[in-house]
């Protein structure tokens, strides 16, 4: 169910580029507890690694990523780190669950995507949905892997 | 001199109008595949329309005339290499050839103690079944070194041949920057030591004139794909003596000669040991039109007319100050290039926003890394049919590229 928040094409364009000039998550994890997982792709360049740690009270402790990647990459990896820190599981997975709707077009909770709506115009170019996910798919990952201690 | 504009004509791809992005579709990927013109898509409906049959299997008029196309598109493809039609072995593909010699020939002949020479330019297909072959039988894998261009020479093969190097395994035009190999000088060192030269023709056979008896090369792969030619269908050309030795990779109906239960097995002589199974039929048909249509055009006017095409698309990307041109220098129909600030996949999203095809990739990670400097490229590539106009899409969207790429997904 799309809100009434209003996002145009230049905030968008803002928001992305302000990741690929400065992403904040971009660094390997040096936590030895962390999560990690690998992702890459035979249909394009983008080749990441992404951390994921929690906290005693079983939150999203930190997120980061490191690795190639083109700007919509970077920016959407970037984007999902801070959407994800300080998180449970489950709105970890719900957040995740909500941008990928948004990506196949199907109606979805804008109300949790934050700057992630910057990707809602992906699927013009599809050859690029892969770049919007990869990160997405690759944290959905680590987090059903995550089992409460 | 080539008329692109006339040939475009034979091609459905084009006289379709086919769109990218609402804009008129500006293909420069031709490295990795190419249009086909109206008489091969005619060839292959003809196999189902008015031939249909398998090949070796029959008592009746079609199929003997099956075996005569077959027979006569081998004859084909061996006159356009200048090879003898015993030695054209049908595949799938370049990747599919290469690993019929690394697994018929690599593995069976090679020990721990003998050497694969490659390079750090070879495409993917050329680099993974060598490491299988070093996996199955101990053998080193070797790096011949490139120059600062990134060029193989013979002197560098100088400097690395010894008497364990068994294989020397290399493109005859590399695939991201468009060197050219010079093959005869790099057999003549081998064959002295004793090494084979294996060739991975993908794209070189549909651009330059390939001799194999001149060049003197042991084995050489290419595919259909990549020539005008249906997917896949492709060849291994083997000097015939050497096919003789090299096991079959695939057994089955069409490749034996007899067998009884006790597992007693008489193969076929090449090239039919290596064809199990019913063969790509209309892809063999289609192949052979698509050599028709190359040799009436002439290879020598397809590589004047890519010359002419580099020549002009490397000096207009550098007037716009915008790119840094990894290959100016090349002979082939290949722009290794990125523009400034822009991430090769970035660049080339865009370009797809403008209806232009290019291809961004790593390509080879390690030859881009050590020569290049940077992990990825944007690669345009030329055929018969590229015009200038094309090049001039290419360097108008170029221009636009630092400041407008996010707007591919936005406008």
């Amino acid at each position: 169910m799309p809100t009434s928040i209003e996002i145009t094409p230049e905030i968008m364009r803002e928001i992305i580029m302000d990741h690929v000039a400065n992403p904040r998550h971009k660094k390997r994890s040096d936590d030895p507890s962390a999560l990690t997982t690998h992702s890459s792709s035979v249909n394009c360049i983008d080749d990441i690694d992404v951390y994921l740690t929690f906290d005693e009270q079983d939150k999203v402790k930190d997120a980061c990523w490191d690795g190639v990647s083109c700007s919509i990459t970077t920016a959407s990896s970037d984007i999902l780190c801070d959407l994800l820190i300080g998180k449970d599981k489950e709105e970890a997975l719900s957040i995740i669950d909500e941008y990928m709707k948004m990506i196949r077009e199907e109606p979805y909770d804008a109300s949790k995507l934050q700057e992630a709506l910057a990707f809602a115009n992906t699927s013009k170019q599809a050859a690029r949905i892969h770049c919007a996910t990869i990160a997405f798919d690759a944290f959905k990952q680590l987090l059903e892997e995550h089992h409460h201690e | 001199m080539i008329d692109p504009y006339k040939i475009r004509e034979d091609f459905p791809m084009f006289v379709n109008k086919v769109s990218m992005q609402g804009h008129q579709l500006c293909w420069l990927d031709n490295a990795s595949t190419t249009f086909k013109p109206y008489s091969v898509l005619k060839a292959v409906e003809s196999y189902y329309t008015f031939h249909t049959s398998n090949s070796h299997r029959g008592d009746y008029d079609l199929c003997y005339d099956m075996d005569m196309k077959v027979m006569e598109v081998r004859k084909k493809i061996a006159a356009f290499i200048n090879a003898d039609p015993t030695e054209i072995v049908f595949t799938s593909g370049t990747t599919n050839s290469i690993n019929l010699v690394a697994f018929g020939y690599g593995a069976k002949f090679l020990t721990k103690d003998d050497e694969i020479l490659i390079t750090q330019a070879e495409h993917a297909s050329n680099v993974l079944p060598w490491f299988k072959v070093s996996e199955m039988t101990g053998c080193k894998i070797g790096y011949i070194p490139l120059d600062k261009q990134g060029r193989l020479t013979a002197e560098s093969l100088q400097k690395v041949i010894n008497p364990r190097v068994k294989l020397i395994c290399i493109a005859h035009i590399t695939n991201v920057l468009g060197y050219v190999a010079p093959l005869k000088e790099i057999a003549q060192i081998a064959h002295e030591h004793g090494a084979l030269v294996v060739v991975d023709g993908a794209q070189s056979v549909p651009h330059i004139k390939t001799d194999v008896k001149d060049l003197d090369i042991d084995f050489l792969s290419f595919s259909g794909h990549k020539m005008l030619g249906p997917t896949g269908i492709g060849v291994l050309y083997g000097k015939f003596d050497l096919l003789s030795k090299t096991d079959p990779f695939m057994t089955g109906g069409g490749m034996n000669a007899k067998f009884d239960m006790c597992g007693d097995v008489n193969y076929l002589q090449p090239p039919l040991r290596f064809e199990a199974g019913t063969q790509n039929l209309e892809g063999i048909v289609g192949l052979g039109a698509a050599i028709d249509y190359l040799n009436s055009i002439g290879l020598e006017n397809v590589n004047e007319h890519e010359m002419m095409l580099k020549k002009y698309c490397v000096e207009k990307l550098q007037e716009t100050g915008a790119v840094t041109i990894y290959n100016a220098d090349s002979p082939a129909g290949i722009v290794a290039f990125n523009v400034n600030d822009v991430f090769a996949q970035d660049a080339a999203t865009y370009f797809n926003s403008k209806g232009i095809a290019v291809r961004s990739g790593q390509h080879c990670a390690k030859i881009l890394i050590d020569f290049l400097h940077t992990v990825a490229t944007v690669r345009a590539s030329f055929y018969l049919y590229t015009t200038k106009e094309d090049i001039d899409r290419l360097v108008e969207a170029v221009k636009t590229c630092k400041e407008g790429y996010l707007n591919a997904y936005f406008n």
